[in-house]
């Protein structure tokens, strides 16, 4: 019987769908040089579907739907919604890409990809979660090979390629595992399963690692890191910052309900891993993003250490936690992608990725610079820029939590990155072009670029500084997990 | 006339800080017109302080004139003003010597104006401290007095003017460094910085009480020798003299006028005001120490001043000479407190201050005078002056037998009070300092006989080095100075009562 | 009082910033324009603020406003201001006033000279003020987290300003050295106020960060004892604290002109004044723990400072190194944890501010046209801009703590406070009033009344502009005004610091 609750929950898959197959009817009968509208169709629709989503699709008290398999909740809402946002935030951006932005096929695969990720976040049932994340997946493989003139492109695919498989891989076998020992593969039911002491520490310790060892590999957090600053900087900037933030966003939705759900009674044991694990990923990706000279494997860095500030809320174990994870998520989604949006306007022009190549930009395209000083000084956590109040909240659930040894290793950590981040800013707005000659070589953007950049821009200072709906989502999002 | 009255005070206090501001917006093109203003301005203290010394009364005991205006209530400190017969006599010869220094200053041409303002200025921080009955307060103008005096050496002196005025500013600082202290530790004993408060209740302290965890007779020890050594500085005191020299030659004749006249007697002020009433039992213990300072002073000052070849030198050092006297006086006081000798004593130790303001402004004026003809100081060409320049001859001689003590004129009367009152408590160094008081007489007579008599150098008597002879502006600044030492000296009743009464009421 | 005027003055710069953003980069005149105008509302603001505080004898938080923000979490935006805060945000408003009008920079032809900011205003100017917005914003905030919301965004324009505009020689690594320990400091109190946030939770179920909500948090003495030193010397570090100053020298030297002045003349009171919000009025008892500490890292900077600003030979560095002497002062008042100390600290901060932003902006003035800030070369500016000297002198004074100055009003009491608590400690730190003087002394003479070297002649260095004389009107003139009547802002830091007195039980 298909209810009203069921379909207001797949309520933006269906849009998404029905968006991709108007795409596919409509792209072929456009000429080569109106592809790009695609672009326009993608991120409107995409935005339309935000709102219809808002205004129709919004969960109430969390129900289990499609027997088990997906979880309505505020959670999964939530993270819909910010998926969506990126996609169509990319899709904006890939329009002018040289490369990419003619082809209809690359807008088909991000909603592809979206639609994956969109079921990640309330995929209830083992089962459908690694279907989902396998239908993010793939399209992004192809996305991040999408130049196949480009070496580096087809590389950067190629790679991302080996390492999800094997990651997936290596996660399913966990997931099995978990069958075994549990008999369902629902990840409310398991909960229960898992209670009574019935399984030793050790194989329980082998099970989480199996899983953080797929699961780590979508967040890219250290160990599963390596793959990275290689996929970023081949692929499509607008794909890679896809990839850093959606992709990453998405890992983080499945690792928050998985194992808050399914192994409270666990809680101790995989916060200490997640704990750790936390500590060395900010550490090294920081530290390895000082010596960085290309700007997209500084921002890969970058996220990788991210993703273990967004860690500390997981390791909370707490409401707070939760709430405090997914409001970083959103405020790290909108700034991440302002800056890969940055670059990615920057490099259509100055045709270079390069750190030193931003000498003077502050003169060629001053909004630009200012664009770039706000995504940068959000991602070193400084207000009135989302990445303040994200941090401050990730931080203040830690301490409730009594890992405050983490939270100062945090600390460390965003000192670090103020230390890189301003280091860049001092090219853009101290140093010079080699002839001193930026006001005839201004950076222009093109609309849809404009348009993108604006609205990241203005999401990046009200997360910072309007934060209570933003805050109140996240919390809600965060109330059914315990 | 009643608001004439009962603020008094602070008309005399503030009119020249009024005035100073007015001239900050006269043009400063206009050099005569700044000049009379400034004098004028000057004037009006002056006047306004013998109203005050006519409504005075000697018979009563305490303050007179009071005023008190809140100023700094989170530490209970107001402006509290008011005279006695020892601070009016201060008041009356820092307001004379004001006008005639400013007088003096007519053959200043150089920013006329800021130099008249840092006069007018300097005036308000001498009265200031004189007239003071909070310690705070009278800190804050001790302090403040220094800035005007400083520039007016530093901009307005001669040669070597940089060097002394840095030593002037560093010296006095530094002395009062232990003054602040003590002040801030009276402060925080008790709560008040008025002096009449902390008179009794600094000396109601029981004994064996403690304070910052010393014994009160240690604390006290400390606190009198802080409060000592500031004024000793500035007094100057030897071993602390040895800015003065410098400072006074340096100065501008206007300057050395004020600072021998009126900026010495504001540590020996300072002895009276606070030293000896907040200390009379350390006053007691260590007077012999201070005496031994003043004889040093008196001595080591006479020879000094005999040695100096510089005639402006010569004048400084007999600074040190007689200052050295009322410190005598103080610390025979302070030694026989409540006698008749204490009583001597002191009153010749504040009279001294008063002729020792007359005589040494007059003859650092006199200095002055030749100074700005001859553009040399060096006794050793001048010589025979005196047939030359007679009237300015006469003028010198009789300042000089002022400030040898001949009698008849002031110095006499005071230097043979404080003699006189400290010998039977301090025979031998009063001894000694009769010693100091021969070559006194000594480095007046060389000094006399270097520049007026004598072979004569020709150099001052043809062509265009011809000396001129002292002008009727420069007589008017020097005649009432004279007139006044002759008054005391003949009949020093009308001051001295004044003075003894305060006296025998405090010690 | 619904008008909401603290919301109007923290939100207006920033407003104002935006503005100026939206003018297109060419039309100066026009941003300038803006500036200015902003400025001028926002000290005319601030000061009708300060006078019904003052005049109003209003006591506690006033002007209250409160907007819930978060309150799932317990923050909201609560603004009010105390007799602590009132005279910073005046502060605030005139150093954001003056500094203005000393980056005016329009390019005279006739000296070719470009003083000011001539390279990218719009940017400058909207920075400056996002800072401006931020430290108003912390002045006035009672909502720990807002305070710390706007903590930070004062720190991080500064990178920009310093590294976009500063001298060229040292801009990078002094604004990445400062921005790193501004960054650390701020962090490193973020952690304490966090575990302070949650204790209080669990001490009274209440999750707020109301500052005035967690006076009453119950915090233990043992908690206390540990967290009070991470937030205090967090914040302290942005107050220059010895031995965490180092970053603060290097970055006025390499700061222009306006934000040298905004960085020692209001931001180093941001640290002292979040240290004292923070760290002492939430743990009194930790406060009382560590007092001895505080203390004597603050004498040693109080010393220090002043002795390495004595041998410095580069202007601005010299008035750093004063200024890390100045706060220690501050620091001082502070640890002293008495009525005295905590009055002087008020007093002081604001008086240090004016006094620091004056002499940077002479400095500034002298640099742009002589080009060089080394004191041994240059030499007889007093001739070419004989107001600017004026100013530096008066800044100067100030400096050495003379009475009559509002840097007297400051240091007095905060010396008494040190004789309630530790008398040896004031002796000492009262070694730096004569250093000060020297260095300040010699400074002055070296640099305006020695005679002109001759590579300064080359540059035909001209008087400084209208504005500038303003800019220097508008401090002196708060200088003298409290020095001369500190019961123009002496009775509201008194009502700010009863209020601190009473959270640390009485003293």
């Amino acid at each position: 019987m298909f209810t009203p609750v069921m379909f207001a929950s797949i309520l933006p898959e269906i849009l998404i769908l029905a968006l991709a197959v108007i795409l596919l009817c409509v792209e072929p009968f456009w000429k080569a040089d109106q592809r790009r509208n695609a672009g326009w169709l993608t991120a409107g629709g995409l935005f339309a579907a935000i709102i219809v989503s808002l205004l129709f699709g919004q969960p109430g008290e969390p129900a289990a739907v499609f027997g088990n398999m997906i979880r309505f909740d505020w959670l999964g809402f939530f993270f819909k919604i910010l998926f969506m946002f990126a996609a169509a935030v990319t899709a904006l951006l890939l329009m002018d890409h040289e490369k990419v932005g003619q082809r209809g096929e690359a807008y088909l695969l991000l909603l592809a990809s979206l639609l994956g990720m969109n079921l990640m976040a309330v995929s209830a049932d083992l089962i459908m979660l690694y279907l989902a994340i396998e239908t993010a997946s793939i399209p992004l493989y192809i996305l991040a090979g999408f130049l196949l003139a480009d070496d580096r492109s087809t590389e950067a695919g190629f790679k991302y390629l080996l390492f999800g498989t094997l990651a997936s891989t290596v996660m399913l076998y966990g997931f099995s595992l978990i069958f075994g020992f549990a008999g369902t593969t629902n990840i409310y039911q398991l909960a229960e399963m898992f209670v009574g002491g019935d399984i030793s520490a050790l194989l329980a310790f082998g099970v989480f690692a199996l899983v953080i060892v797929g699961l780590g590999f979508k967040l890219a957090i250290v160990p599963f890191q390596f793959w990275a600053p290689d996929v970023y900087q081949g692929s499509p900037t607008p794909i890679a910052g896809f990839l850093s933030t959606a992709s990453k966003a998405a890992g983080f939705a499945v690792a928050v309900r998985f194992f808050i759900v399914a192994f409270p009674s666990f809680a101790p044991s995989w916060t200490l891993i997640f704990a750790a694990l936390a500590a060395i990923t900010m550490t090294v990706g920081n530290l390895l993003a000082i010596s960085q000279t290309n700007i997209k494997r500084l921002l890969a860095y970058s996220s990788i250490a991210h993703a273990g500030y967004a860690l500390i809320g997981v390791v909370a174990f707490s409401q707070l936690g939760a709430a405090s994870v997914v409001f970083y998520l959103a405020a790290y989604i909108a700034t991440n992608l302002l800056a890969f949006g940055v670059v990615m306007a920057f490099s259509r022009v100055a045709g270079s990725d390069e750190i030193t190549d931003y000498a003077g930009m502050s003169r060629r395209n001053p909004w630009l610079a200012l664009m770039m000083l706000a995504a940068f000084l959000s991602l070193a956590g400084m207000p009135p820029f989302g990445g303040f109040v994200a941090k401050v909240f990730v931080f203040a659930a830690g301490v409730k939590a009594n890992y405050t040894w983490l939270v100062i290793v945090g600390i460390l950590n965003s000192i670090i990155g103020v230390y890189y981040y301003l280091n860049t800013m001092k090219y853009v707005y101290l140093y010079r072009m080699p002839n001193e000659d930026e006001e005839n070589r201004p950076v222009s953007l093109t609309r849809p670029y404009a348009i993108a950049l604006a609205i990241l821009t203005i999401g990046v200072i009200l997360v910072g500084t309007v934060f209570a709906p933003w805050f109140s989502w996240s919390d809600a999002a965060a109330l059914n997990l315990f | 006339m009643d608001f004439l009255n009962t603020h008094l005070l602070s008309l005399i206090l503030f009119v020249p800080t009024i005035a100073a501001l007015v001239m900050l917006f006269l043009p400063s093109g206009e050099t005569k017109l700044l000049r009379w203003f400034a004098f004028s301005a000057s004037l009006i203290p002056f006047v306004l302080t013998l109203i005050l010394w006519r409504n005075f009364d000697p018979d009563v005991t305490g303050f007179q004139f009071q005023e008190i205006y809140p100023w700094y209530e989170a530490l209970n400190s107001s402006l509290h003003l008011g005279v006695d017969g020892i601070s009016i006599s201060m008041v009356l010869l820092t307001t004379l010597l004001t006008p005639l220094a400013i007088l003096a200053s007519f053959s200043v041409t150089d920013r006329v104006k800021p130099y008249m303002m840092l006069f007018l200025f300097l005036e308000t921080g001498m009265l200031g401290v004189f007239m003071s009955l909070d310690l705070l307060i009278f800190f804050v103008f001790w302090e403040i007095g220094l800035v005007p005096m400083y520039f007016l050496i530093n901009q307005w002196g001669s040669a070597n003017r940089d060097y002394a005025s840095l030593k002037f500013m560093i010296y006095t600082m530094g002395g009062s460094l232990g003054l602040l202290l003590a002040v801030q530790m009276l402060g925080v004993l008790f709560g008040t910085y008025d002096l009449v408060a902390l008179y009794e209740r600094w000396n109601s302290l029981s004994a064996d009480s403690m304070l910052l965890g010393m014994s009160v007779h240690t604390v006290k020890t400390i606190a009198f020798w802080a409060f000592a050594v500031a004024f000793a500085v500035k007094v100057p005191l030897w071993p602390f003299h040895t800015w003065l020299p410098d400072a006074h030659t340096e100065a501008p004749t206007a300057g050395s006028m004020i600072l021998a006249g009126v900026l010495l007697k504001l540590g020996a002020y300072g002895f009276l005001r606070l030293v000896l009433p907040f200390y009379p039992l350390e006053a007691k213990i260590f007077a012999g120490a201070l005496a031994f300072l003043a004889v040093a002073a008196i001595v080591f000052g006479a020879f000094a001043a005999y040695g100096q070849t510089d005639f402006k030198r010569l004048v400084a050092y007999s600074s040190v000479n007689h200052m050295g006297f009322v410190v005598l006086g103080i610390a025979a006081a302070g030694l026989a407190a409540g006698t008749t000798d204490a009583h001597i004593a002191m009153d010749g130790a504040v009279l001294q201050m008063f002729n020792h303001g007359l005589s040494a402004a007059g003859m650092f004026f006199l200095v002055g005078v030749i100074y700005e003809r001859t553009h040399t100081r060096n006794l050793e060409e001048f010589g025979g002056l005196f047939p030359l320049v007679p009237v300015y001859g006469g003028i010198l001689i009789f300042m000089s037998m002022a400030s040898l003590g001949l009698p008849g004129l002031n110095g006499f009367v005071s230097e043979f009070m404080v003699v006189r009152g400290a010998y039977p408590v301090l025979t031998v160094y009063t001894a000694i300092s009769m010693l100091g008081l021969l070559f006194t007489g000594a480095y007046i007579l060389k000094g006399i006989m270097k520049v007026l008599h004598g072979p004569v150098n020709e150099h001052w008597a043809h062509g265009d080095h011809k000396l001129t002879e002292i002008n009727t502006r420069e007589i008017f600044v020097v005649v009432p100075l004279m007139a006044l030492i002759l008054v005391i000296g003949l009949w020093p009743a009308w001051i001295l009562e004044v003075i003894n009464k305060a006296v025998v009421a405090l010690f | 009082m619904n008008f909401p005027i603290l919301s109007i003055i923290t939100f207006l710069p920033m407003v104002a910033a935006v503005i100026m953003l939206m003018i297109p980069a060419n039309r100066k005149t026009e941003v300038r324009g803006v500036a200015l105008a902003t400025a001028t509302v926002d000290l005319l603001l601030s000061g009708w603020v300060y006078l019904q505080y003052l005049l109003g004898h209003l006591t506690g938080y006033q002007f209250v406003e409160q907007y819930d923000w978060l309150p799932a979490l317990g923050i909201s935006l609560k603004f009010g201001v105390d007799g602590m805060s009132a005279p910073l945000v005046l502060l605030t408003g005139i150093v954001m006033f003056t500094g203005v009008l000393i980056s005016w920079g329009e390019y005279d032809e006739a000296h070719h000279l470009s003083a000011g900011i001539q390279d990218r205003p719009r940017e400058f100017f909207a920075f400056l003020f996002l800072l401006a917005g931020g430290v108003f914003g912390v002045f006035v905030s009672l909502d720990l987290f807002m305070l710390f919301f706007f903590y930070e965004i004062a720190v991080f324009p500064m990178y920009l300003l310093i590294a976009i505009w500063g001298w060229v020689k040292t801009r990078e690594y002094a604004a990445m050295k400062l921005t790193l320990y501004l960054f650390i400091g701020s962090v490193v109190s973020l952690v304490g106020a966090l575990v302070m946030y949650w204790t209080q939770y669990q001490n009274t179920g209440i999750l707020s960060f109301d500052m005035i909500q967690m006076e009453s948090a119950g915090f233990s003495a043992s908690f206390q004892y540990i967290w009070f030193l991470p937030v205090f010397i967090g914040f302290a570090v942005l107050g220059g604290m010895w031995p965490f100053h180092n970053w603060s020298p290097d970055g006025h030297v390499a700061a222009p002109t306006a934000v040298s002045m905004f960085h020692a003349g209001v931001l180093m009171k941001l640290g002292a004044f979040a240290a004292l919000r923070v760290g002492v009025m939430l743990l009194p008892e930790g406060a009382k723990q560590w007092s001895w500490l505080i203390m004597a890292f603050a004498g040693i900077a109080v010393v220090y400072g002043a002795y390495i600003a004595f041998v410095q030979t580069d202007m601005k560095y010299m008035i750093g190194f004063s200024s890390v002497s100045h706060m220690g002062l501050v620091v001082l008042g502070v640890s002293t944890l008495n009525h005295n100390g905590l009055v002087g600290a008020g007093v002081q901060m604001f008086s240090h501010g004016v006094m620091t932003a004056l002499f940077f902006a002479i400095t500034g003035m002298i640099y742009d046209r002589s080009h060089t800030r080394q004191i041994p070369e240059l030499g007889g500016i007093a001739k070419v801009m004989p107001f600017a000297t004026i100013g530096f002198i008066i800044g100067g004074l100030v400096s050495m703590g003379m009475p009559g100055f509002s840097g007297f009003v400051a240091e007095f009491p905060i010396f008494m406070g040190v004789w309630g608590r530790q008398w040896m400690l004031a002796v000492v730190a009262s070694i730096s009033i004569i250093i000060t003087a020297a260095y300040i002394m010699m400074n002055i003479r070296k640099v305006f009344f020695s005679p002109m070297p001759e590579e300064i002649q080359k540059h035909h260095i001209g008087d400084i502009t209208m504005l500038d004389k303003i800019a220097i009107a508008t401090l002196c003139f708060f200088m003298i005004i409290i020095g001369m009547f500190p019961s123009v802002m002496v009775p509201m830091v008194e009502r700010g610091v009863e209020n601190i007195l009473r959270l640390l039980g009485g003293a």
